[in-house]
């Protein structure tokens, strides 16, 4: 009697340890097979980027930083692939920021170099998005981290965050409208690390009107934002233009 | 009136070291766009020391407009001087030749003879501006091309659109010209009360040395008082290369960020030369011509 309960005992245990462990492996293929590996997913939006050889692209650009004063410019951007990209002012001259990374997503899926990590979900400007961690494998790359916010639907680049070895953190918000079957944005903010500016007055024999000067904040962060009002893709871009 | 002036302007253009402040701004400036052709990055690697980190420059940052500006940066502080070799001579030139007592014996009045020297003064004044125009800003457009232009000050950098920089080029060298006139003024000032022009001209100089140097000078007890140095406001012409901004922080092409104040600075530089010219006009009719 005591024998036949301890044979019962031992057996009910088993049996839903066994219950639970199929269902766990159950969730667990659904759910890989609802969500694409990250490289997958990467190379997806890799694969329509590619769809672009060459553009010209023209909009405005605006500068936000706390000691450049430049006015709101024409600009044209010029880009052949792989990596060449150039902005360049109408009539003008430009500061932009230097990095790793150009105002330019095709340059955060340059090489196949790279190891994707899935790092969750979550939302931009209320549309669902995919967080991807890119870790490069190559100890020399300039670039230590980029995270993707990828419009998984869409197969978009919503947000990119890139993270360098010399040039800090560089942010990507990107806005789509009539160009995203290309995968091309209408509006980019590019947002980044500044440092001082200072030059002696000595130097600059500045003229001092009276007037009082607001005290210019510190460490803050710069803003370029592009607005493109054309894309013209695929007709041909001369390396004389991106010079 | 107009054939003194006329007869004036002939006899200054008739001295062969008026033409030394030609030749030496010929030389200056040439030498000035020699350095920044053959190594002008180097200079705008010091400018944008602070930025070059963090920003790459696009477009052609050497251009005509930036050449000459830094040539009027250079030039306006040692212009004075060449202009003072001109108007502290006017009167002291004439003392020290012993005609000036033949000229006030002219028919003509003091005031008279004085303003027309004057104004002789003032025509070479803007001579010698319009030959810096020519080859400071024509002659540099030329060899380095237009572009934007980068304006360097100790906090900022301000960037002008090609096609807003040229008008802010005329309004800047009508500006630096009451400037140096304000200069010849006070030169043509002290030109009165010497025998010889060596003196007025090396009391100009040094005014203008140690006003500078004040306005220069961040030192708190001259903070106050710079205002009232005309020095001060000789470099407002850099007034017409800063923009008005928006709300939002954009800058206005078009705009100057403070015509008032550059207005004010041009008022004020008028108001010593009204006061160099009437001071020198009184002082000379009282005065007793022994020379």
């Amino acid at each position: 009697m005591n024998y036949q309960l301890y044979r019962t005992s031992y057996f009910v245990p088993r049996t839903s340890y066994l219950v639970l462990l199929t269902s766990y492996f159950i969730l667990l293929t659904s759910s890989l097979l609802a969500q694409a590996p990250a490289a997958e997913l990467v190379k997806k939006v890799k694969a329509k980027l590619d769809k672009v050889n060459d553009y010209v692209a023209t909009g405005k650009m605006k500068t936000d930083v706390v000691f450049i004063k430049a006015p709101i410019s024409n600009i044209k951007a010029y880009y052949k692939k792989p990596n060449k990209f150039q902005v360049k002012r109408d009539g003008g001259l430009s500061l932009l920021p230097k990095g790793g990374v150009s105002i330019n997503i095709s340059s955060l899926l340059l090489t196949d170099d790279y190891t994707a990590i899935n790092a969750g979900n979550g939302t931009i400007d209320n549309l669902p998005v995919r967080i991807i961690k890119l870790l490069p494998l190559t100890e020399t790359s300039e670039v230590v981290l980029t995270t993707l916010y990828i419009d998984e639907k869409a197969l978009l680049i919503r947000k990119a965050s890139t993270t360098t070895k010399d040039n800090g953190t560089y942010d990507m918000q990107l806005s789509f409208g009539k160009y995203a079957d290309w995968g091309l944005p209408d509006k980019v903010i590019f947002s980044f690390n500044t440092k001082d500016y200072k030059l002696p007055k000595g130097v600059t024999l500045e003229y001092d009107d009276g007037s009082k000067k607001p005290e210019l904040p510190k460490n803050k962060k710069g803003k370029v934002e592009i607005t493109y009002s054309a894309y013209v893709i695929n007709k041909g871009v001369s390396d004389e233009m991106i010079k | 009136m107009w054939k003194l002036i006329k007869i004036e302007v002939f006899k200054i253009f008739k001295k062969p070291r008026t033409y030394i402040a030609f030749i030496a701004i010929w030389a200056i400036v040439s030498l000035i766009q020699l350095a920044l052709y053959v190594d002008g990055q180097k200079y705008i690697d010091f400018v944008l020391s602070g930025v070059n980190d963090t920003f790459k420059v696009g477009g052609k940052i050497i251009n005509g407009y930036f050449v000459c500006f830094i040539i009027l940066q250079t030039l306006l502080i040692h212009v004075p001087l060449l202009v003072a070799l001109v108007s502290a001579d006017m009167v002291a030139g004439e003392a020290n030749m012993g005609t000036l007592r033949l000229l006030v014996t002219k028919p003509q009045s003091r005031t008279t003879l004085l303003l027309s020297k004057f104004i002789a003064s003032s025509v070479y004044t803007i001579a010698l501006l319009l030959w810096i125009a020519v080859i400071g800003l024509f002659l540099s457009m030329f060899i380095f091309g237009t572009d934007g232009l980068i304006n360097a000050k100790s906090d900022q950098i301000i960037l002008l659109n090609a096609n807003d920089v040229f008008w802010r080029y005329l309004c800047a060298f009508a500006f630096a010209e009451l400037a140096l006139i304000t200069v010849g003024s006070l030169g043509f000032f002290f030109s009165i009360f010497a025998e010889n022009s060596l003196g007025p001209i090396v009391a100009t100089m040094s005014v203008i040395i140690v006003f500078t140097i004040l306005s220069t000078l961040e030192i708190p007890l001259f903070e106050s008082v710079k205002q009232y140095f005309f020095t001060t406001h000789m470099i407002g012409w850099k007034g017409f290369f800063e923009m008005k901004q928006t709300a939002e922080g954009d800058s206005i092409p078009g705009t100057i960020r403070n015509l008032p104040a550059v207005l004010r600075s041009a008022g004020v530089l008028l108001a010593h030369i009204v006061f160099f010219v009437g001071a020198s006009i009184v002082v000379f009719k009282r005065k007793d011509v022994l020379s």
